[in-house]
């Protein structure tokens, strides 16, 4: 009973990890040429796909909107690009700019999502579409044609940024940072063995601040422990050198991650939280009980938007090169369908749904081109069929939302208890 | 001046804005010294072709579905009607006619399921809609690959099998429509037989809003309660008008094939949704408002506007796609205004 | 239980308010003791909600220009201008709807907005807002209340797993854990409970007045003012007829309180000549499974040419009745229609069976509001009858000039105030819009008219021409009515019989004559001894 309860209310995940796992089989390749092609996607999307959790907690839905974000971000590349800044200084000028111009954009788009509130995921997604344009008219025509600037990444007539930039000179700089002569990339084993210590002991801080030394504490300081022996193991065998030659984990991009992890679940505990919560269960008690429901909804817009903005850098600083018209325009259909594929739904998502998600998303994509040259000597296909699995998922899942949300029993109550009324009428 | 804000006002902002720049544009033109002839004959052709994309707008808007954003799946059925019939090799208007009954069968079918669908999710069929357009655009995508054509005009010339990314049809009914009782004004040319059909369509469309049935839609689409009261099946209704919509998107592209000189199929329909809905909305419609008019008048100004700002675009930028940037910004400006005077709860 | 301090906790001196030039309540005067139980009673638009609107500085109220009178708090006069204020001064207000987050327990609701923070690092430099929510707190505050109240509940269960007597104790503890609370509001607190919870509330109602809180219950359900109420205003039309303590009244004064009102318009002509006796419509156990207007097996048999009324308090079940006979909520039992049997649940088939509906829901039910006035008249006869088209072939065109003629005709005959046949009904008055409803109704041809409230809502004027019109059409062309409407001045004029209805269910059915103290006593659900 307790395993059936499990299996369906994880049903979209599992069916997605036998995906993946059919696929892997298919294409035949190496699982540690797939791995660390998969690390590396997960290095790039996992702060893009995070930013979607705050929305859907304060009752936006899926935010379509973080293609908004993206750009910020892109933008951010593109300007310290042009002022020749190179390393981390440039990773961090541009995640000023992309803070900066994140916030004001954040802050329009939420005022818009305001005005059409039930419509936010579709008011959403065509902000993202609206806003390319003017994104595309800045960097084709406003720079070069307008400000006057020269620079190798402008386009040859002089107006206009190039289609590809070549971000060489901050390429890994975040992913190779090394402080004291620590970080930098390392091969998998040591990666797991720095993590299981790493959150081993920030639980027993945690632990002795507060005295408590539960069951759940000693489990999961064991499952640490057990990793750091396997891995102890494994990193001498002669059959996963392989693995442990292609599998490279940057340290300080995935503690960085954690970090951005560690805020949300920390951020979701104070009083803003705690109304974006109340907010995205119920607007209309929230407002009766004095909270700010249309500044909370602006705060929570935001942050994703700034934290999409950072993402889209961490996406560059690992892949290298700026596709600068169109790199940001699919970000919102591939983090949506990400997160949905890690079990999270229009109403609920978490960091769980984020990481699970991301991985089986990267696999499948990462597989299904190799699977379908296979099977069809096509690998055209696996790529269409990618793409319909993404919009599907987003397409179901938001149908399964609706439906939800029309059989949800205090909505109807409520009504009841309003009007007399039911509250949809036949 | 109140009368003049009044007629202002009921004329609408974003048409005058719309219209001023169209003037601001020709006046550009005539100063860049480009071909006017040129110019108007090619808005006219583009005005004539996307008009029933636009017109595919007002079925669901009627019955309260809002804007049809999978308006996509009428046009891979179009496309798959289209190109069965330039398999067969028909040629003329045989071909063209043969095409597009084909269209309105798989428009039928494939708008069927999708009123299906979108009758369990009432409230948010434009976010769903516009989800499934494209995964059914994909999922045709992938039957492109294996789908059994044989005539060498579609499936690419090396494997012999997989259609094309563009499929010419210049051998077979381009232009069937645009040249039949074409004639000239001057240098400007008018393809009579492009609009008597699409104002042929706009007038069967015109007599199905005052039958029975368009009363039916109007009714559901204002008011689901008051109609269900009146003894009207609401989701027969939807089904009806969704499916139209669909088959309207599916002879609109067989126009605008034939005109154009080529299908575009894998992800070529994607963006096809925005203009047209843009335009019905310039023309004036509302979620709650839609008139043929609004479809006619709309596309004429968007599609007048696209066709004249290119040229000019091209030579104050030359080797750039401003226009492809101007169309964006346009459309989903639009669009973006109508949802934000749509309203959500204020609260 | 009763405090006897001498101040009263709460004064309400000469409180009127008017929305425009309408009155909705005037000259209300009321003192309300510690410990006390007051409760205030009175029909649809008697003005309850008003005055609570008023104690509960309600925005609704401050923006149609505030109320006129006093309001003293311990003796101290206020003035009230927002629930923010009301809430300052000690008053709780229990809604009618809930207002509780269903995603969050029960502690969570309690402390909703006033959670105790913790200050951290972030909340010094980024302000309040990053303080930490203090849970454990939260639990030991809220369930230390539930104690408080009596009840046997966790502070850690689920909202939306909670029976709904369950939720109204969470938003009474709510209240009861600010802090000053001394006055609280309870707005039908039991109209959507099962019997058993709702006598837990009363019971926690009771035990809120032993606390020393003074409780004002406001509700239609007179044997909850007699099981746990103190004392007992009756609001009518806005004013306050009597307040009486509980015990030296009964359940049959208040009800007659409640309903009897003069008639302010023009008299009907009485019907010449008698009844044919055959019969239009029989109903046997019918149960419409209306929320809020539960009807729980009705029988009902009524002549052709009468015009039968069917009154009873609000929520009792009257309106289910027209409601089921339509098809518009799931019905059971059966109907026959002039002794063929009508399918249930199709509305399709009643109107078939050439019945017309005039909806007590006026505004989301009775018309299409950006449709015109012809076209809204003529939508139900195109659906039903296919009138009003043009054959060409295979093709039928909307018949626009029969539609302009009939919507020309009907504007002149109910004399709908509008700028002509195209205007958009949704652009009307209240009393046009109804007008509109009834016309449209009638040019179906109806054998049965079924008119639900018709009158609620619209001006005077407006209601004269449509009470006139219906026993005209009556009269005239000897339609049978079914009259349902909560206005017992109305049902007597209008009515030949009239069936009052309680709890689902047909209490009895009275001539119009019958007296004030027999319809009341009929209404608060007694069955006469025959």
């Amino acid at each position: 009973m307790k395993i059936k309860r499990f299996l369906m209310s994880n049903a979209v995940p599992i069916l997605f990890a036998f995906l993946c796992i059919a696929g892997i089989r298919l294409s035949g390749t190496p699982i540690a040429t797939i791995l660390s092609d998969v690390v590396n996607r997960f290095d790039r999307n996992i702060l893009l796909v995070l930013s979607l959790i705050i929305p859907v907690t304060c009752g936006l839905g899926m935010n379509f909107g973080i293609v908004l974000g993206a750009m910020c971000g892109q933008m951010g590349l593109v300007f310290v690009t042009l002022m020749n800044l190179t390393g981390m200084t440039a990773i961090l000028a541009a995640a000023l700019i992309g803070l900066v111009t994140a916030v004001i954009c954040g802050i329009l788009a939420g005022k818009l999502l305001n005005r059409t509130k039930g419509q936010e995921m579709i008011t959403s997604m065509i902000v993202g579409y609206f806003s390319n344009g003017i994104y595309q008219f800045i960097f084709l025509f406003l720079i070069g044609g307008v400000i006057h600037i020269s620079h190798k990444i402008i386009l040859s007539g002089g107006v206009g940024i190039k289609n590809t930039i070549d971000l060489s000179h901050l390429q890994y700089s975040l992913d190779n940072l090394k402080i004291f002569g620590l970080g930098g990339k390392v091969d998998v084993f040591t990666g797991i063995i720095f993590f299981a210590v790493f959150f081993a002991a920030c639980m027993t801080i945690s632990a002795l601040r507060n005295r408590k030394f539960d069951r759940n504490y000693i489990i999961r300081t064991a499952i640490c422990a057990v990793f750091v022996v396997a891995s102890l193991i494994m990193t001498g065998q002669e059959r996963f050198m392989m693995a442990k030659m292609l599998i490279r984990i940057p340290i300080p991009s995935f503690l960085l991650v954690t970090f951005f992890c560690w805020l949300i679940t920390w951020f979701m505990k104070t009083k803003l939280g705690q109304d974006m919560r109340a907010i995205g269960h119920d607007r209309d008690v929230a407002l009766a009980s004095g909270i700010k429901v249309d500044q909370t909804r602006i705060i929570a817009v935001v942050i994703s938007t700034v934290l999409a903005a950072w993402g889209q850098i961490m996406f560059y600083q690992n892949l290298g090169t700026v596709d600068a018209y169109y790199g940001h325009e699919k970000v919102g259909t591939f983090c949506v369908a990400a997160i949905l594929i890690g079990g999270a739904s229009v109403k609920k998502a978490n960091i769980g749904h984020a990481i699970l998600g991301t991985i089986l998303f990267h696999l499948l994509y990462n597989v299904s081109p190799l699977a379908s040259q296979k099977l069809f000597n096509d690998s055209m296909v696996g790529g269409y069929f990618r793409m319909t699995i993404c919009y599907g998922v987003i397409a179901v899942a938001l149908m399964l939302h609706v439906w939800e949300s029309r059989n949800s029993g205090l909505k109807e109550k409520r009504g009841e208890k309003k009007s007399g009324k039911p509250a949809k009428a036949l | 001046m109140s009368v003049v804000r009044r007629k202002i006002r009921e004329f609408g902002m974003p048409r005058i804005i719309i219209i001023a720049f169209i003037l601001l544009i020709l006046v550009g033109a005539l100063l860049e010294g480009q071909d006017m002839a040129t110019l108007i004959s090619d808005s006219l052709v583009r005005v004539g072709q996307n008009m029933l994309m636009a017109l595919a707008m007002l079925p669901t808007i009627l019955v309260g579905a809002g804007l049809n954003m999978g308006i996509a799946i009428g046009i891979v059925s179009g496309i798959l009607g289209g190109l069965i019939s330039v398999e067969l090799g028909l040629v003329g208007w045989g071909g063209l006619m043969f095409g597009i009954l084909l269209a309105i069968c798989a428009g039928t079918v494939g708008g069927f399921i999708y009123s299906l669908l979108l009758n369990r999710v009432r409230g948010s069929e434009m976010l769903i809609g516009n989800y499934l357009g494209s995964t059914v655009v994909y999922l045709m995508c992938m039957f492109w690959f294996a789908a059994p054509f044989k005539n060498p005009t579609i499936i690419w010339p090396m494997g012999g099998k997989g259609v094309r990314t563009t499929i010419p049809v210049s051998d077979f009914f381009e232009k069937v429509l645009n040249r039949f009782l074409m004639f000239k004004i001057g240098r400007v040319t008018i393809p009579t037989g492009l609009f008597l059909f699409v104002f042929l369509v706009c007038f069967l469309v015109y007599l199905f809003t005052k039958s029975r049935t368009g009363m039916i839609l109007r009714t559901v689409g204002n008011n689901p309660s008051y109609a269900a009261m009146s003894g009207i099946h609401i989701n027969k209704a939807r089904i009806i008008g969704i499916t139209l919509s669909t088959v309207l998107a599916a002879i609109g592209i067989n126009v605008y094939a034939q005109s154009y000189g080529f299908y575009q199929t894998y992800e070529g329909p994607l963006t096809m949704a925005f203009t047209p809905m843009a335009a019905i909305l310039l023309g004036g419609a509302t979620m709650k408002n839609v008139k043929i008019r609004h479809a006619v008048i709309g596309t004429f100004l968007i599609q007048t506007l696209l066709t004249t700002a290119l040229p000019v675009c091209n030579q104050l930028f030359p080797e750039s796609n401003l226009s492809e940037v101007f169309r964006i910004i346009i459309s989903n400006g639009i669009i973006l205004y109508a949802l934000t005077q749509a309203g959500g709860d204020r609260r | 239980m009763k405090n006897t301090a001498a101040t009263p906790v709460l004064s309400i001196c000469n409180v009127g308010k008017a929305f425009g030039e309408n009155w909705v309540l005037s000259d209300v005067s009321l003192d309300i003791m510690p410990g006390e139980i007051h409760a205030i009673c009175g029909e649809n638009g008697a003005g309850k909600s008003t005055l609570m609107n008023i104690l509960f500085g309600m925005p609704v109220i401050q923006s149609t220009g505030g109320y006129t009178g006093k309001i003293l708090i311990d003796g101290e006069e206020q003035k009230i201008t927002s629930p923010e204020q009301a809430i300052a001064k000690g008053i709780g207000m229990v809604h009618q709807e809930f207002m509780l987050v269903p995603g969050f327990t029960v502690g969570e609701n309690i402390k909703l907005n006033r959670e105790p923070l913790l200050s951290s690092l972030a909340s010094r430099i980024f302000g309040s807002r990053l303080k930490k929510v203090d849970f454990a707190k939260i639990s030991s505050e809220s369930q230390h209340t539930l104690n408080r109240l009596g009840v046997e509940m966790q502070e850690s269960s689920m909202i939306e797993t909670l029976p709904v007597g369950y939720m109204q104790f969470a938003e009474i503890a709510r209240e009861i854990d600010k802090e000053n609370t001394k006055v609280l509001i309870l707005d039908e607190p039991t109209a959507v409970l099962t019997e058993s919870e709702a006598e837990l509330v009363l019971n926690i109602v009771q035990h809120l007045s032993d606390m020393g809180i003074a409780v004002v219950l406001i509700t239609h359900r007179i044997q909850d003012i007699k099981q746990v109420a103190d004392t007992v205003t009756v609001l009518r039309d806005g004013k306050n007829v009597r307040t009486v303590a509980v015990k030296d009244i009964s359940e049959g004064e208040i009800a007659q309180l409640m309903v009897g009102r003069d008639l302010d318009l023009t008299a009907i002509e009485k019907r010449s000549g008698e009844l044919s006796g055959e019969i239009a419509l029989t109903t046997k156990n019918l149960v419409v499974d209306m929320p809020g207007e539960q009807v729980n097996g009705v029988d009902l048999e009524i002549r052709k040419g009468e015009i039968f009324g069917i009154g009873g308090l609000a929520g009792q079940g009257k309106v289910g009745i027209a409601n089921g006979l339509m098809g518009n909520y799931p019905t059971e039992g059966e109907i026959s229609v002039f002794g063929k049997p009508l399918k249930l649940n199709s509305p399709k088939d009643s109107i078939a069976a050439k019945l017309a509906f005039v909806s007590e829901d006026r505004r989301r039910m009775g018309f299409a509001p950006n449709l015109s006035i012809g076209e809204n008249i003529a939508a139900p006869s195109m659906v039903a009858h296919n009138r009003f088209f043009k054959k060409f072939g295979f093709f039928e065109q909307v018949d626009e000039k029969a539609v302009r003629e009939t919507a020309e005709k009907n504007i002149q005959e109910f004399q709908i105030k509008c700028t002509g046949p195209d205007q958009p009904v949704g652009t009307l008055s209240g009393g046009n819009q109804q007008k509109v409803c009834v016309a449209s109704a009638l040019e179906l041809s109806p054998d049965i008219l079924l008119v639900s409230e018709p009158t609620r809502g619209i001006d005077v004027g407006a209601k004269n021409t449509v009470l006139n019109t219906i026993s005209q059409i009556n009269r005239e062309k000897g339609v049978t009515v079914i009259f349902t409407s909560s206005e017992l001045a109305e049902l007597r004029q209008m009515c030949d019989r009239i069936a009052i209805v309680s709890q689902g269910k047909i209490v009895e059915i009275m001539k119009p004559d019958a007296s004030d103290e027999e319809f009341g006593l009929a209404m608060s659900g007694e069955r006469r001894e025959a």
